[in-house]
C-alpha cells in the first residue's frame, strides 16, 4: 500500500509533465472532447460547458498551467504521505518493476531513509506547486514555452523520486541521469542569454563527470559481487584499499552534485539562472538527493565505515562551510548568494556526517546516531529555509525585476507579507534560537562536544577546532543574512524599480512560502516531531536510535542525557513572550509617551539620499579586509579630475570583482591539460589517407593477433 | 518553589544590572580624577527615558520599534539561564550555554537590522562593524566555553558550576587560558575599551552607539538596559565559573542571601578591574580588532589542547 502511494507520487509527477505539451493542441482537444461527449456521456451539458470553457483561447493556457501544478502538487502530497507512512511504520518494502534489462528488472526498495527524503521532496514540491502558477504567468509563451518548463519539471521531480526508490545500481543511474538531464534543460530554460547557456553547459559537464565517478564506484562494488542489485552489493566483501577507492569515487561523484568545495563551481552559476521555483527545488532538494546517495553508499552499501573517511568528510565539510559562507557574503546577486549559502549548509551537513562516521568507526553507535540525527535534521531544515528563501527571491525578482541587492531597499513597507516570510527564512538560516536552523546546529555542537570518548589524540584536537569553525560559520551566516535582509527590505529604495514595487497579488505565491515558513517555526519549537521520524531512519540504518531522547518529557530536547545538555524551545518561547509582554505593558502604560515621527537625523546637513546608505560592498568591507586571502579581489578606484590643476575630484568610479580561487587553481589547469592532451591526440590526424589506411591495417593485425 | 526562585533570580539580574553599570562608572571616574555621579544615576536615566516621548524616524518600519522589545527579552532570557545566586534552577535546564550564545546572536541580529532600517550611513556602519566583531568573537567564546564544558562534560551552566564546586579548587592550566580568552571576548562583546568606547559619539570610531543612534525614549531605555544586562551576564559568567565559591547550592534563605552577597562582591571586584583596564588602555583601531580576537581564539584553542593533552582522563 505504501509502495503504491510512492508509485503514485512518481506517476503523478510524470503525468504533470504531459499537460504542458498540449499547449498547441487546442483544436485537437476541442474536437476530441466534442467526440467524447457525444459518444460516451450522451451530451452531459454541464461537463461539456466546463470543458469548452477551459478550452477557450483565453482560459486554455491558465487551465493547462493549473493542471500541471495540481498534478505536481498531488505528487508532492503522495510523496509526503508515503514518506510519513514508511517512517512511522518503520518497515522495509521491496518490489520489482518490469523495466530495465532482460536479466535485471528494476528493483525497488522503500525504507526509512528513502522515506525521509521522500518527505523532504514532498514538502518542497507542495510548496513549489502552490507557488508555481503565479510565478510562471509572467513568462511569454513564444519566448519561454511553458511546455518545456512543465515537461522537464515533471521529469526532474520523477527522477529524484526514482533515485530514492532504486534498489539496484542500474535503476539508480538511470534515475540519476533523468534528474541531471531534466534539470539541465531547466537551467537552460532562459537560454537567450549566453551566460545562462554557459552555466547550463558547465552544470551538465560537471553532472556527467560526477555521474561517471558514481558509476565507477558502483563498478568497484559490483566487481566483488555477482549482481548489480543493492542486496548483492551489500554482501560484497572488499579489502580496505578497494573499499576506500569506492568511497573516494562515491564522495567525488555525490559531492560534485551536492556542491562540496572545490567541486562546487557549477552551483553558483546554475542555480541563479533557473526560474526561482526550480532554483528552490535544485538547491533545497536535489542537493539532498546527492546527500542521500552518499549516505546510502557509505552507511548502507559499504557498511564498514573507516574513521579516516570520516576525517576526510569532516575536513571537506568544514572547508565548504567556511568557504561557502565567505563567498556568499561577497555576492550582490541575491540568487547567487543563496546558491553559495547552499554550499555552506551542505558543508555543515557533511561535517556532522563526518563526525557520525568517526564515532561509528570507533565503536560508539549511540554518538554516531546523534551525529546522523543532526545531519539529517539539518538537511531537512535546509530544504525548508533554502526553498523559502529562493521562493522569496523569486517574488522579489517578479515584483522589482531586480536581483542585485544593491538596487533594492525599503521593500518592507511595499511588500509587508513577503518581508515577514523572508525574515523567517533569514532567521532560520542564521540559526537563531526558536527556529529550526538552531536546533540542528545545537545538535551538531553536542555531537562535537562528545569527542572526549575518543582515544585518538589527533581526532580529539581536530574535532573541537572544527566545532569552532562551525561557530564561525554560523556567525558569518548571521552577518551575511543581516546584509541580505537589511539591504533588500530596510532603508530607502535604491532604484526606481524597487521604489515602485508592491506586494504580490497571486495568493498562491504567498501560500507556498507561508507553508515553508510555518514549518520552519514549528520544527524550531517542536523539534521532537522530526527527531522522532529521523530516529526510525537511524534505527534501520545504524541499528541505534538517539539515546535518551525524551527523559524529561516531549517538551525537552536532551540528547545523550538530561544532565549533559537540554534545550526546551517551547519553554524558551513562553519565557520570551512573558519578558516582552511585561516590558510592553510597563512601557505603554503612560498615554503621554506616544511615539512621534520625525525626519531622520542628518547631522544638520539636510537631505539624506539613498546613495548615502551602506551598500553590499560597504557592509562586507571589514570582512573583505580581515579574510582577504580567501578571495581573489580586484578592487579599482578611479577618480575623474577636473579644474585648472586637475585638483578637484569630479567623480569616483569604484569597481570590485571577486573571484573564486578554485577557478585559477583547479579548473584552468584541468582545462589547459585537456586542451593540450587533445592537441597531442590530434597529431595522429594527419589528413593523409595512406596514414589512415595504415592505422586500419595495424588495428586489424593487432586484433587478429589478439584473437589467435 | 524552584520556579519562583528562578524568576526571582532573573528579576534580580535585571534589577541589579544598572547598579553594576553605575558602580563601573563610579570607579572609572575616581580613577580618572573626576567627580563621580551617584551609583543610582543609571536608574534615574532609565526612568527618565521611559517617561519621555520617543521620536522615531519617518523612514523606520515596524522592525525598528519592535527590535528593542526583542533585544531586551532575548537578553533577559540569556540572563535567566546564567546561575546568579543559586545553582540547579529549572531555568538553567531549559537552555544551556550554547542557547545562551544563541540568545545573544538573536539580540544582535535585530540590533543590526534596526541599525540598517533608518537608511543612514551611521546605522549601516554600526551594523557592519558589530557583525564583523561578533562573528570573530563567537568562535573564540565557544572555544573557551567548550574547554569548560568538556571538563565538566555538560553544557549546562549550572552543571558546570556544580562540577567545579564538587571537585574543589584544582589548578587547571586549561582554565587559565579559558578565563583569559573569555575576558577578552567579554570586553569585545560588551563594547568596552579597547574594542569600542561606550562613552563616545565620535562618528568614525563608534560601533554600538552608531547602531542605536536613532533610538530615543523608551526604546533607547530598553536597549541601554539590555547592554547593561549583557555586561552583567558576562561578569557573572566569569565570576561564577572561575570562582564558584559562595553560590547557593540549597534554596534556604541563608544560603541565598549568602550567594547574593558573594556574587555582589565578586562583581564589584571585577568591575574595578575593568575600570582600571579601561583607564590604562586606549581604544584600538578597528582593523586591529581581528588580531585581538584572534589572540582570544588562540587562547581558547590552547586551553582546549591543554585540556585534551594534560587533563583528560586518559
Amino acid at each position: 500500500m505504501i509502495l503504491v502511494t510512492a508509485y503514485c507520487a512518481v506517476l503523478l509527477s510524470f503525468a504533470s509533465a504531459l499537460p504542458g505539451l498540449m499547449i498547441n493542441q487546442r483544436q485537437t482537444l476541442i474536437a476530441l472532447s466534442g467526440y467524447c461527449f457525444t459518444k460516451f456521456f450522451n451530451g452531459n451539458a454541464r461537463g461539456r460547458d466546463w470543458v469548452n470553457k477551459s478550452l477557450e483561447e483565453r482560459h486554455f493556457p491558465v487551465f493547462l498551467r493549473q493542471a500541471v501544478f495540481v498534478l505536481l502538487g498531488l505528487s508532492g502530497v503522495f510523496a509526503l504521505i508515503a514518506g510519513l507512512a514508511v517512517l512511522i511504520g518503520k518497515g522495509v518494502i521491496t518490489g520489482q518493476l518490469p523495466f530495465g534489462l532482460p536479466w535485471l528488472h528494476w528493483h525497488v526498495r522503500f525504507d526509512a531513509l528513502s522515506g525521509f527524503f521522500f518527505l523532504i521532496i514532498g514538502i518542497a514540491v507542495c510548496a513549489v506547486s502552490l507557488y508555481g502558477p503565479g510565478y510562471v504567468r509572467g513568462y511569454k509563451e513564444n519566448e519561454h514555452p511553458f511546455a518545456v518548463l512543465g515537461l522537464f519539471t515533471g521529469l526532474f521531480v520523477a527522477g529524484m523520486l526514482l533515485v530514492l526508490l532504486a534498489d539496484d545500481a542500474f535503476m539508480f543511474m538511470i534515475a540519476w541521469e533523468l534528474m541531471s538531464v531534466a534539470s539541465y534543460f531547466l537551467v537552460a530554460f532562459q537560454h537567450e542569454n549566453s551566460a545562462n547557456r554557459r552555466a547550463a553547459f558547465l552544470y551538465l559537464l560537471m553532472a556527467e563527470v560526477g555521474a561517471l565517478a558514481i558509476i565507477l564506484s558502483f563498478g568497484v562494488l559490483a566487481s566483488f559481487s555477482d549482481s548489480f542489485t543493492f542486496d548483492a552489493l551489500r554482501e560484497a566483501k572488499l579489502s580496505n584499499a578497494w573499499a576506500s577507492i569506492a568511497f573516494v569515487l562515491a564522495l567525488f561523484g555525490f559531492g560534485m552534485k551536492a556542491g562540496i568545495v572545490p567541486v562546487h563551481v557549477w552551483l553558483p552559476e546554475a542555480h541563479p539562472v533557473a526560474p526561482s521555483h526550480i532554483s528552490g527545488l535544485m538547491s533545497g532538494v536535489m542537493l539532498k538527493v546527492a546527500l542521500y546517495g552518499l549516505i546510502r553508499f557509505c552507511f548502507d552499501l559499504l557498511g564498514d565505515v573507516h574513521w579516516q573517511w570520516g576525517v576526510v568528510v569532516l575536513i571537506l565539510g568544514t572547508v565548504s562551510a567556511l568557504g561557502g559562507i565567505l563567498y556568499a557574503m561577497m555576492q550582490t546577486n541575491l540568487k547567487r548568494l543563496l546558491a553559495y549559502s547552499s554550499v555552506e549548509n551542505i558543508g555543515i551537513i557533511f561535517m556532522v556526517l563526518g563526525l557520525s562516521m568517526i564515532f561509528m568507526a570507533n565503536g560508539y553507535p549511540h554518538l554516531a546516531a546523534l551525529g546522523f540525527l543532526a545531519a539529517l535534521f539539518h538537511a531537512f531544515n535546509h530544504a525548508l529555509f533554502k526553498n523559502l528563501l529562493f521562493l522569496g527571491a523569486g517574488i522579489i525578482h517578479h515584483q522589482t525585476h531586480e536581483l542585485n541587492i544593491d538596487m533594492m531597499g525599503g521593500l518592507i513597507k511595499k511588500m509587508p507579507q513577503t518581508s515577514v516570510l523572508f525574515l523567517v527564512g533569514c532567521m532560520s538560516i542564521s540559526s537563531l534560537p526558536l527556529f529550526n536552523g538552531f536546533v540542528s546546529e545545537w545538535l551538531a555542537f553536542q555531537t562535537a562536544l562528545q569527542v572526549d570518548v575518543l582515544d585518538n589524540g589527533v581526532l580529539r584536537s581536530l574535532i573541537p577546532v572544527s566545532a569552532a569553525a562551525l561557530a564561525l560559520t554560523a556567525a558569518l551566516a548571521a552577518a551575511c543574512f543581516v546584509k541580505v535582509f537589511g539591504l533588500i527590505f530596510l532603508g530607502q529604495s535604491r532604484s526606481r524599480n524597487s521604489e515602485k514595487a508592491h506586494e504580490v497579488k497571486h495568493k498562491g505565491m504567498l501560500a507556498g512560502p507561508v507553508l515553508l515558513a510555518g514549518l520552519c517555526f514549528f520544527t524550531g519549537i517542536f523539534p521532537g516531531v522530526i527527531i522522532h521520524l529521523i530516529n526510525s531512519v537511524s534505527g534501520q540504518l545504524l541499528g541505534q536510535t538517539m539515546p535518551n531522547d525524551s527523559a524529561l518529557g516531549w517538551l525537552w530536547l536532551a540528547p545523550v542525557s538530561a544532565r549533559q545538555a537540554s534545550y526546551s524551545p517551547p519553554l524558551v518561547l513562553i519565557g520570551a513572550l512573558i519578558a516582552a509582554g511585561v516590558c510592553y505593558w510597563y512601557l505603554r502604560r503612560n498615554p503621554l509617551t506616544v511615539m512621534r515621527r520625525a525626519e531622520t537625523w542628518d547631522c544638520g546637513f539636510g537631505g539624506l539620499t539613498p546613495r548615502m546608505q551602506y551598500s553590499s560592498s560597504a557592509f562586507t568591507m571589514p570582512f573583505r579586509r580581515i579574510f582577504a586571502k580567501v578571495w581573489i579581489i580586484d578592487e579599482q578606484i578611479n577618480k575623474d579630475m577636473q579644474g585648472a590643476m586637475n585638483q578637484d575630484v569630479a567623480a569616483v568610479h569604484y569597481q570590485l570583482h571577486i573571484q573564486d580561487h578554485s577557478w585559477p587553481r583547479l579548473y584552468f589547469p584541468v582545462v589547459h591539460g585537456v586542451n593540450s592532451l587533445a592537441k597531442q591526440v590530434g597529431r595522429i590526424q594527419t589528413g593523409n589517407i595512406r596514414t589512415y589506411l595504415g592505422y586500419s591495417f595495424a588495428t586489424l593485425i593487432i586484433l587478429l593477433w589478439v584473437i589467435s | 518553589m524552584n520556579w519562583l526562585i528562578a524568576i526571582l533570580q532573573a528579576t534580580l539580574f535585571v534589577v541589579l544590572a544598572p547598579l553594576l553599570a553605575g558602580w563601573l562608572k563610579w570607579c572609572k571616574c575616581r580613577l580618572q580624577n573626576r567627580k563621580a555621579p551617584s551609583l543610582l544615576q543609571p536608574y534615574r536615566d532609565l526612568i527618565k527615558l521611559t517617561n519621555k516621548q520617543p521620536v522615531v524616524s519617518k523612514q523606520a518600519s515596524w522592525l525598528f520599534v519592535t527590535a528593542p522589545y526583542i533585544i531586551f527579552s532575548a537578553t533577559v532570557l540569556a540572563a535567566s539561564v546564567v546561575p546568579l545566586i543559586a545553582v540547579d534552577l529549572p531555568t538553567s535546564a531549559t537552555a544551556d550555554v550554547i542557547v545562551m550564545v544563541g540568545f545573544f546572536a538573536f539580540a544582535r541580529f535585530f540590533q543590526a537590522l534596526a541599525g540598517l532600517d533608518t537608511g543612514t550611513a551611521f546605522g549601516g556602519m554600526g551594523s557592519s562593524r558589530e557583525m564583523t566583531i561578533s562573528s570573530l568573537a563567537e568562535p573564540a567564546m565557544l572555544m573557551a566555553i567548550f574547554t569548560l564544558t568538556m571538563t565538566a562534560s555538560t553544557t549546562n551552566l549550572s552543571g558546570v558550576i556544580i562540577y567545579l564546586l564538587d571537585h574543589g579548587l584544582v589548578l587547571r592550566p586549561s582554565f587559565g587560558f579559558a578565563v583569559f580568552a573569555l575576558i577578552l571576548v567579554a570586553v569585545a562583546e560588551t563594547g568596552r575599551v579597547p574594542v569600542d568606547n561606550p562613552a563616545t559619539h565620535l562618528e568614525l570610531t563608534m560601533i554600538h552607539e552608531a547602531m542605536i543612534l536613532e533610538y530615543s525614549g523608551r526604546y533607547l531605555a530598553m536597549i541601554e538596559w539590555a547592554s547593561q544586562l549583557k555586561l552583567m551576564i558576562y561578569g557573572v559568567l566569569i565570576a561564577n565559573i572561575f570562582l564558584p565559591r559562595g553560590i547557593a547550592e540549597s534554596f534556604t534563605a541563608k544560603a541565598l542571601g549568602y550567594g547574593l552577597l558573594a556574587i555582589m562582591v565578586k562583581l564589584a571586584l571585577l568591575a574595578v578591574l575593568l575600570a582600571i583596564a579601561e583607564t590604562l588602555f586606549a581604544k584600538m583601531r578597528l582593523f586591529r580588532v581581528q588580531e585581538y580576537l584572534g589572540f582570544a581564539y588562540l587562547l581558547g584553542v590552547l586551553g582546549m589542547l591543554s585540556h585534551i593533552i594534560l587533563e583528560a582522563s586518559r
